[in-house]
């Protein structure tokens, strides 16, 4: 009903929400709450200590109190693309002081799933390329060989020479290894991947 | 005491001198540790920010594997590691249906029988900082350091359920009785950005030069750290200008305990500790 609304009357902001997710009527607060599975992110009274104490606000596109005003806008497009879901390091600061309870670091992994799955993609390209090196990693060993995962990551983002030197002085002290022992029942990692992999 | 010993990725390489210093001042303390059979990686940071369930169903294969041996608690000494695992069970505690969906793709049940324990714990608690205290042969005088807890062994609290979240006071304590000279200072539990280090090292260069000169401020001459993230962040990324040495909270231990190993650990820092150390007549 809302796309018909939408499309007569040109009725913003209702237009991401209404067009993204079409029939069931699931707006895009509805499906970041889902995903969370705990407090329910309406519960913000924006009193924006998670954004006071969060390490990353400055360096962020949309501080994480925008990022929830955001999210009950209905604003899509703009917080799945933005830099700023990328730029948490997870700390998990914010959770800790919200006098809500509302798990600002767990829907910080949640609109990060869903940039992914919605072919979105990555605003912070290079983050993302870690985390699939490092991923990739553990689904080839089972653990982490920090030089591999390291020249895997260098492969993917183009970034081939910083930390060079540095790389190379860990190397000689013996901190990265070439080989390191694996998990011997691989295939019972490799399944947990297919498993768990989003379609 | 015999315990569990959950190693993870980063003991085996660029964190080695944590993971021998464990096993040492573990030996010297008389706690015995057994590898968890077969283990594999946490998915630490890069499983939970892409992929929730895999986040889960990673830590949920080692907290099985941990939970068919008859010792209950498992000695994790990596932070990261601490956190994953910690997550997993409440997550598996407290949702039933993800509970079955996990142990669907593990094949396998996973009761949250086993404890998951940072060694810091299981050092203050277990062992006691009077026995600690009585086995200290060199007391530290003259080293100050300041306790580094981070984020990934305290938040969130209810996950968690380690120190104080916002003032943790059981790193203090633990150097304390090794005869450190303890300094005050604001900035123990926060960020070092560890998990941007490698993909956004210009915004954690500023992190990390934060962390240190507020320690300078404090009158410190090192950081103590118990977490492999913080240490290789912490150690490598800090201006030329500001940098400290850092320790692993274990090196120190066995240091004051006149063990085996520290002067070849110290040589694995990018930081040189030897010249502090050895300038206190410490080694």
């Amino acid at each position: 009903m809302s796309k018909v609304l939408v499309k007569s009357f040109g009725c913003w902001p209702l237009t991401e929400d209404s067009e993204t997710n079409g029939e069931d009527m699931k707006t895009f607060l509805d499906e970041v709450n889902e995903r969370i599975n705990g407090v329910p992110i309406q519960r913000c009274y924006h009193c924006r200590k998670c954004t006071a104490g969060c390490p990353l606000a400055s360096v962020m596109e949309y501080n994480p109190n925008k990022i929830i005003k955001m999210i009950q806008l209905g604003m899509r497009d703009k917080v799945l693309g933005s830099s700023t879901i990328w730029l948490c390091a997870s700390c998990e600061t914010c959770i800790t002081r919200c006098p809500n309870e509302v798990d600002i670091a767990r829907m910080m992994d949640a609109l990060r799933e869903m940039a992914i799955v919605s072919g979105v993609g990555a605003r912070e390209k290079n983050v993302l390329h870690f985390h699939e090196a490092f991923l990739a990693n553990i689904r080839s060993n089972g653990r982490i060989n920090e030089t591999m995962m390291t020249v895997n990551y260098k492969l993917k983002s183009g970034d081939l020479f910083s930390d060079a030197a540095m790389g190379l002085s860990m190397f000689m002290k013996g901190k990265l290894a070439l080989i390191s022992p694996k998990t011997k029942d691989i295939q019972s990692v490799r399944g947990i991947f297919d498993k768990t992999k989003n379609a | 005491m015999k315990v569990q010993y959950y190693p993870g990725c980063s003991l085996h390489g660029t964190a080695k001198e944590y993971d021998q210093s464990v096993k040492a001042v573990s030996r010297a303390l008389g706690i015995e540790l057994k590898e968890v059979e077969d283990w594999s990686c946490c998915g630490a940071t890069s499983a939970h920010a892409t992929n929730f369930r895999l986040s889960v169903a990673l830590p949920a294969r080692n907290l099985a594997a941990a939970e068919k041996s008859d010792l209950k608690d498992v000695m994790v000494p990596c932070a990261a590691c601490f956190n994953r695992f910690k997550s997993a069970q409440h997550h598996l505690g407290h949702d039933a249906a993800l509970k079955t969906d996990i142990e669907k793709i593990l094949g396998r049940k996973v009761e949250g029988t086993v404890s998951v324990r940072n060694p810091i714990d299981i050092f203050c608690k277990d062992i006691g900082l009077d026995t600690l205290e009585g086995k200290v042969t060199r007391k530290l005088t003259g080293l100050k350091p300041v306790s580094y807890y981070g984020c990934l062994l305290l938040r969130p609290p209810e996950v968690c359920q380690f120190d104080d979240y916002e003032n943790p006071v059981l790193l203090d304590k633990l150097l304390g009785a090794m005869g450190a000279d303890v300094r005050p200072w604001s900035y123990k539990t926060d960020c070092c950005g560890g998990s941007l280090t490698i993909s956004r090292t210009d915004i954690v260069i500023k992190m990390v030069d934060k962390l240190v000169s507020m320690a300078r401020e404090a009158g410190a001459n090192c950081i103590v750290t118990a977490c492999p993230v913080c240490m290789a962040n912490v150690d490598m990324r800090a201006s030329e200008n500001v940098r400290l040495p850092v320790f692993y909270f274990t090196e120190l231990v066995a240091l004051a305990m006149g063990l085996q190993g520290p002067a070849s650990w110290f040589k694995l820092h990018n930081v040189d500790p030897t010249p502090l150390v050895s300038g206190l007549g410490l080694l």
